[in-house]
């Protein structure tokens, strides 16, 4: 067993784990936070992503150890049914879901993804490495390809995500 | 996951040291590798040692016109840098054409260079496998090999590397420096790094027990177009089938790197006196000697069309 501290959603938490557990597992069974899900638990779905001083991450594939003095947001940190973040609000408007196991990790991933275009981080589909990248749907597309949708609601998420980063510009 | 001991380093000679203290020990640096593998108890450390607080995660300018990469910077950062974007364009191209956003974000520089194949059979702990349990067999030779090796394979292993990372540096002559237990440092080029598999797939590179990667350098910019054209089963958070990094220069001189060919990235620099005479020539002087099994055949000419597509796009 192993002590870690670290804040989840503003609050600091301190535990005493077993070093095997995951970040995911910590966020879900030792905090009750069932928000994050776990689908694969092997990096391959994106359904566990949260943001951790500020960049998103699968928490499946991080020790909780590792996480000593992290800021960690999850879905729960992002907002409530009463007062949604823009983008829970944005995949409600959009039907950005169906069966909704992949959206806490697509909203986390989504809002980190907006973030990583204004800070001006290219990706596979940016044509000008050197120029700044901007938001399309291509763009979105290629950057949400680490959370899979089961339910195929992807043309949905990508409109959810579209409006977001359009009322942001 | 088999049970393990846990520790955080604060300075690399002190990790390397503490790698050789306790028995069964393995470093972390994002763990997107080997937790996975943990998980399914084909890597099973009995002690954890933590690098992520090793002040290794600069990028900085060297005296020679070069650039040295900390062994912790995630693999985001490095593609994002500016003067990788500008003068290792094709590093940037071939970090951001690997993974996912997410794992990106968590990756380091020496922990790409290490992560293990994506021999399913590898991953099939109920199956024989050289490289996980040595002496079990193959059971990917004659088994379903379509992703696997074409060229440099063994008897014993037809394995491929998966780091798309890894096929830019090699194209670049990367170098990397190492610290030993004993606290001696060293330098080993990417060309001498990755080891054959023999008749001993499951010794990999030329690190020894406990040594620690501090960084990657890189020697002063070549110029040219820079490209990487990753193939894969779907487009985008996939491996590769197999990739092609090229720098081409005006004149039609070059150097190329492939990726998902074999247990390493696959460079032979006399095959590049080929380019002016156009993919086919290159390939068949990179690829001589190639022995595809009967379902990965289809990679040789793969690996022609899209050197061949690179090369059209370096021209227009
Ligand atoms: C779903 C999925 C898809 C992926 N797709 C791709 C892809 O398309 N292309 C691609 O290239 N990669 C891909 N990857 C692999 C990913 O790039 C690697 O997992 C990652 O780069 C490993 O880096 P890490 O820092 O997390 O390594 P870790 O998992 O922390 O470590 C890997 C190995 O390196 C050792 N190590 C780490 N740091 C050091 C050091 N400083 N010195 C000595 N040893 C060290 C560790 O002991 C371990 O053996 C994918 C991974 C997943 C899970
Ligand atoms: S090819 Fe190598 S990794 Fe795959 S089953 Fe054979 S020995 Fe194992
Ligand atoms: S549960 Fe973490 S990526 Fe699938
Ligand atoms: S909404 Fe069902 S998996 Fe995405």
């Amino acid at each position: 067993m192993v002590k870690v501290s670290f804040k989840v959603n503003g609050q600091a938490r301190a535990l005493e784990l077993d070093t095997r557990t995951t970040l995911l597992d910590a966020l879900r069974e030792h905090l009750r936070l069932t928000g994050t899900k776990k689908g694969c638990d092997h990096g391959q779905c994106g359904a566990c992503t949260v943001i951790v001083e500020g960049r998103r991450i699968n928490s499946c594939l991080s020790l909780a150890v590792m996480h000593e003095g992290d800021s960690i947001t999850t879905i729960e940190g992002l907002g409530t049914p009463e007062k949604m973040h823009p983008m829970q609000a944005a995949f409600v408007t959009h039907d950005g879901y169906q069966c909704g196991y992949c959206t806490p990790g697509q909203i986390c991933s989504a809002v980190a993804v907006l973030n990583e275009i204004k800070a001006g981080v290219p990706s596979h589909v940016s044509a000008d490495l050197t120029a700044r990248p901007h938001v399309s749907v291509d763009e979105i597309r290629e950057r949400m390809s680490g959370n899979i949708c089961r339910c195929g609601a992807y043309s949905n998420i990508v409109d959810a995500i579209t409006e977001v980063a359009g009322r942001k510009a | 996951m088999k049970s393990f001991t846990y520790e955080r380093a604060d300075a690399p000679a002190e990790a390397a040291a503490a790698a050789m203290r306790t028995p069964g020990s393995r470093f972390i640096a994002g763990g997107t590798n080997l937790l996975d593998l943990m998980k399914l108890e084909i890597e099973t450390p009995a002690h954890l040692i933590d690098v992520n607080r090793l002040a290794l995660d600069k990028i900085e300018p060297m005296s020679d016109g070069g650039l040295r990469i900390g062994a912790l910077v995630r693999n985001t950062d490095l593609a994002a840098d500016a003067r990788v974007r500008r003068d290792y364009a094709l590093l940037s191209r071939a970090l951001l054409a690997g993974a996912s956003g997410q794992l990106r974000n968590r990756a380091t520089t020496a922990g790409n260079l290490l992560q293990r194949t994506r021999c399913p059979y590898f991953y099939d702990t109920n199956q024989p496998c050289n490289k996980r349990t040595p002496g079990s067999g193959c059971a990917a030779i004659g088994g379903f090999n379509r992703t696997l090796a074409v060229i440099g394979a063994s008897e014993a292993c037809i394995a491929t590397h998966p780091s798309d990372m890894a096929v830019a540096m090699r194209a670049l002559d990367a170098t990397i420096e190492t610290v030993r237990p004993d606290g001696k440092t060293r330098t080993v080029a990417i060309v001498d790094f990755y080891r054959a598999p023999g008749s001993t797939p499951h010794l990999e590179t030329a690190l020894e027990p406990g040594e620690l990667i501090t960084a990657v350098t890189l020697p002063k910019p070549v110029g040219g177009t820079h490209i990487y054209h990753k193939v894969r089963d779907r487009a985008s958070y996939a491996f590769a089938l197999i990739s092609v990094g090229a720098i081409i220069q005006r004149d039609g001189s070059g150097r190329v790197a492939l990726g998902g060919v074999a247990y390493k990235p696959w460079r032979v620099e006399a095959a590049e006196a080929e380019m002016p005479r156009g993919a086919r020539a290159v390939t068949t002087a990179l690829l001589a000697g190639a022995k595809p099994t009967h379902e990965n055949a289809f990679k040789l000419l793969l690996v022609e069309r899209t050197l061949s597509a690179a090369l059209a796009q370096a021209r227009a």
